[in-house]
């Protein structure tokens, strides 16, 4: 009978923090800037620079830790991670080690068995990003963007307690939701603003011991996580059944392919060489530091809903979905503390936002109206300015470019025309033209009256209030 | 008096009573560059033009009385590692032959503020490891008193400048005694502020945690002058301390009543020159006759301090040192296979014996496996020995002694046995690990010739005792000869 495995997993997930400025000088973080032009002497490593911590980056790591129930270190420091890769100006990167800013902490997921587990949170830690690498195959030499050089990240590392790729799935979810309540980040995995690598083993059920873990790099979606686990556990497996050893390195996962292959093992690992860097003073968590933070932690999903169920009139469905991304919630709350009418809101976002989004292939972090301008809209449907058939088209506008409803309804003529004399002599024209249809109307066939409804909406473009069509029609008739 | 005899404080004063120009200061400088520098090698870099320009618009400015400060006009030297926009830094190394930084420190930026000329950079060892100016790698500074003799390190540029009348006054950097070692061999008042009074910011780093920017000047009333310039509070250095009570002139004051001060034994046992014992002995003999209390006391911890600075500042000197790479800036390798090669043989091409041999002391170190035994144990007897001074300051106001062993050795006598070159800098490191202030100031001449220093250390932030005792000293001493004098 063959051996049954289990996987043990644990995560490292780097995360880029929203911070306007970078972690060690007053350079901009905005991404997509001409090549080294966000740049100083700190971040490009000239001689004689010097570090200096950005603070809200402090706040921001403080904040994750209080949110995933961590301890925070009261007295913290940076250690230097001595390295040489063009990409790291300095050839060390400034990290934290031996004094990371929060421990032992942890957060809950919910199992596919539909119950809770813990998974640990090993340690948090502060870090600078490394520079951009341009490998110009056609000149035979490389680039160096020092752009991202001193982006602020945060490491969260977490124990080995996940079993699965589903707990992991749940883990990172978990994670990203707590980190874009917090606003410290948009944490998105295809740019790369969340970062996971996956440590994984396997081992025999009920063995007390790990197996020996390998450590896999370049997960960029939460399908290619999964994808990876699964490969791995197979050729983990694999080894083990054929009587060979799993060894101990980094490996990196080549989507496409759906295989990994070895980067650098264990016996080649680097020395480090870590060290308190001199050029900072340690870090000193002071209680009112702490207090200040706690006391603008924000609302977390869980009060949320709760609180959206005590609030707003809307389907327990809805709240969950709309509070399963803060940045959905906030156009929720936003366009609703304008129009007042929450059951509204919520419908745009649950149906044609929803659908909009999978049509086009949209992040909800990639949503782009506004929510004053989804508050406009709904006034614009509310005294029957444009009809429903309308608002969508407009809406859909407003999806891809953020117009302003009111001024586009206008541009583009679409309001619905109130004209009784307009509207009397259109459908006294459809009427004409329609005898067939009118007959059978008077001959008791009811649907008749939809055609002619219908025929009225297209000579008019769309732009009348269907129900006052509808009205018009039977007294002409 | 000669503009060329005057001190810094004293030709600024005349600038501002228009009986010389902050132009014909420079010009009497840059000519006595020109004829004497090729017999010292003080300089690395001389900015002639740059000089000339900065001069004139600065007598503008003096004229027009936006400037009133008391520096403002007189032309000074900058060590060559502290980076000056435009002009050529090199560490006096072959891997920054070509550097020239895109911004200023901000201490040389506090003096162009106070109306400094800068007339170049100046020789050093190589990344300031050295105590000779010998690992320069743009030759050897000799010392303006006996050009057989070394200027001391590595601040041995700036000291000889100032001793040889090459400027008025020199900044320099000292990290284990590298301004008051060469002070003291060059007859030179020489000044280690307390860690963090000045910014480190745009001070190419040897050791971080001891390195600062200090003075190095030809009277106390000029050290004190420049050192209220350049302390200042940095943002940009986060090691760099808000003081209030930068306003060092203030403690120009001729009297040491009641002064208590301490004299360690342990600094005038085995291994310390007669003469250099007895001058500085001396001293203590006429400060107490001005009143001070002068009693004896132990510091014995100090022998451990060498191991601790080499160990320590080779560790930090080891990860300080690996920007210089041959990719962004400095020196490149000609013929290279691939980036490890690449940066190989740029490192090994680029840096000089003393520095690949600090490296791989700090690499070693900082190894896994023998972190916890050197490094680590060397900061706990870093802080020992902060705490053997903390007790001894709690009962002196002063500690006195020597600066340095000998008088200057000779060209060429040192670099051979660099334990024993490490040992001569015993009386100077400690200060640097319990980031005190020292001065160093002359005190007499063996029978050669060759000055001879005295140092006075102070606990944190006690500068002005120090300014105090060395300013009523010197009143004492009676003016000491300039070396150009002595020379020519």
């Amino acid at each position: 009978m063959a051996k049954e495995y289990e996987t043990v997993i644990g995560l490292e997930v780097h995360v880029e923090l929203a911070t306007k400025t970078k972690i060690f000088c007053g350079c901009s973080t905005a991404f997509g800037a001409q090549p080294n032009t966000q740049t100083c002497p700190v971040c490009t490593g000239m001689p004689g620079s010097l570090p200096v911590l950005n603070k809200q980056v402090l706040e921001y790591a403080i904040a994750v830790g209080l949110a995933t129930n961590c301890d925070i270190t009261r007295y913290a420091k940076f250690d230097r991670k001595n390295y040489f890769y063009p990409d790291n100006p300095q050839n060390y990167q400034i990290s934290q080690l031996y004094l990371p800013i929060c421990r032992n902490g942890g957060v809950e997921i919910e199992t596919q068995e539909g119950g809770v587990k813990t998974v640990g949170i090993h340690e948090i830690h502060m870090e600078e990003d490394a520079g951009k690498l341009i490998h110009d195959e056609w000149e035979d030499c490389s680039l160096v963007d020092y752009n991202r050089s001193g982006v602020p990240l945060i490491e969260i590392v977490s124990e080995p307690d996940m079993r699965s790729a589903e707990e992991v799935i749940a883990y990172l979810e978990k994670l990203r939701l707590i980190i874009q309540y917090l606003g410290a980040s948009d944490c998105k995995l295809q740019e790369g603003s969340m970062r996971a690598d996956v440590n994984l083993s396997v081992r025999e059920v009920g063995a007390k011991e790990f197996g020996t873990r390998t450590e896999m790099k370049n997960l960029n979606s939460f399908k290619a996580i999964s994808r990876a686990i699964a490969g791995e556990t197979e050729r983990q497996i694999d080894l083990l059944e054929s009587g060979e050893k799993v060894v101990q390195e980094t490996r990196r996962w080549d989507d496409t392919k759906g295989e990994s292959y070895a980067m650098r093992s264990k016996e080649d690992a680097q020395d480090y060489r870590y060290f308190p860097d001199p050029d900072l003073v340690p870090i000193l968590v002071s209680d009112e530091m702490l207090a200040d933070i706690k006391a603008r932690q924000p609302e977390f999903r869980t009060e949320k809903m709760k609180r959206y169920k005590e609030e707003f009139d809307i389907p327990d469905y809805d709240i969950e979905i709309i509070t399963g991304s803060k940045h959905m919630a906030d156009l929720f709350e936003a366009a609703t503390a304008i129009c007042k009418q929450p059951k509204k809101v919520s419908n745009w976002l649950m149906v044609e936002t929803l659908r909009l989004m999978k049509e086009k292939e949209v992040e909800v972090e990639d949503l782009r109206f506004s929510p004053e301008n989804l508050a406009k809209l709904i006034a614009l449907t509310d005294c029957k300015a444009i009809n429903s058939s309308v608002a969508k088209e407009v809406f859909e506008v407003m999806f891809d470019e953020n117009v302003d409803p009111e001024q586009y309804v206008e541009e583009k003529g679409l309001k619905t025309v109130n004209d009784e004399g307009t509207l009397r002599k259109t459908i006294e024209e459809v009427i004409a033209a329609n005898p067939q249809s009118v007959d059978d109307y008077h001959n008791g066939k009811e649907k008749a009256i939809g055609f002619l409804v219908g025929q009225t909406m297209k000579a008019m473009k769309g732009k009348a209030d269907p129900a006052m069509v509808n009205q018009m029609l039977k007294e002409l008739l | 008096m000669s503009i060329m005899d005057m001190t810094a404080v004293e030709l600024a004063a005349a600038i501002k009573a228009g009986k010389t120009t902050a132009v014909e200061a420079t010009e009497a400088m840059l000519a006595r560059i020109e004829e004497k520098d090729k017999n010292y090698n003080c300089y690395v870099t001389v900015d002639k033009k740059g000089a000339l320009a900065q001069a004139k618009e600065i007598q503008t400015k003096i004229e027009a009385g936006e400037l009133t400060g008391p520096l403002a006009g007189v032309p000074v030297a900058i060590k060559d590692n502290m980076c000056t926009e435009g002009l050529l830094t090199t560490c006096s190394s072959k891997i920054l032959h070509n550097f020239v930084p895109t911004y200023t420190a901000e201490a040389v930026l506090n003096l162009q503020r106070a109306g400094a000329v800068i007339l170049g950079k100046t020789n050093m060892d190589e990344f300031a490891m050295g105590s000779t100016t010998e690992t320069s790698a743009y030759g050897v500074t000799k010392n303006p008193w006996n050009t057989e003799h070394v200027p001391g390190g590595s601040s041995g540029g700036s000291a000889a400048a100032v001793a040889a009348n090459e400027c008025y006054y020199a900044l320099g950097s000292d990290t284990g005694g590298s301004i008051r070692q060469p002070a003291s061999y060059c007859g030179t008042v020489g000044m280690k502020p307390t860690y963090g009074t000045v910014s480190r910011y745009g001070l190419i780093a040897y050791g971080s945690s001891l390195d600062q920017i200090g003075p190095l000047t030809k009277d106390v009333t000029d050290c004190a002058t420049v050192l209220e310039m350049i302390a200042s509070h940095d943002e940009k250095d986060s090691t760099s301390v808000e003081r209030q009570d930068t306003d060092f002139t203030s403690a120009l004051i001729d009297d040491v009543q009641g002064m208590r001060i301490g004299i360690p034994s342990d600094y005038f046992g085995e291994g310390l020159d007669e003469e250099v014992k007895a001058a500085v002995l001396k001293v203590a003999e006429q400060l107490e006759q001005k009143g001070a209390v002068v009693e004896n006391f132990d510091l014995s911890l100090v022998e451990y301090a060498i191991p601790t600075y080499y160990t320590i500042a080779a560790a930090e000197a080891s990860s300080n040192l690996e920007r210089f790479d041959g990719i962004k800036y400095g020196y490149r390798t000609q013929d290279y296979a691939g980036l490890h090669n690449m940066y190989k043989k740029s490192r090994s091409e680029g840096f000089g014996e003393e520095v690949k041999r600090r490296i791989m002391l700090g690499s070693f170190v900082l190894s896994s496996g023998y972190y916890d035994a050197y490094y680590l144990k060397a900061l706990r007897v870093k802080a020992l020995i902060k705490k053997a001074f903390d007790e001894a300051f709690s009962k002196y106001d002063v500690i006195l002694g020597p600066v340095a062993p000998t008088t200057a050795p000779k060209l060429g006598s040192s670099l051979a046995d660099p334990i024993k070159m490490y040992l001569g800098d015993i009386y100077t490191i400690a200060v640097n690990l319990a980031g005190l202030p020292g001065i160093s100031l002359p005190c007499g001449a063996d029978k050669n010739g060759l000055p001879i220093g005295l140092q006075l250390i102070g606990d944190c932030f006690q500068e002005k005792k120090l300014i105090q005792t060395a300013y009523t000293y010197e009143k004492v001493r009676g003016a000491f000869p300039a070396a150009s004098k002595e020379v020519g």
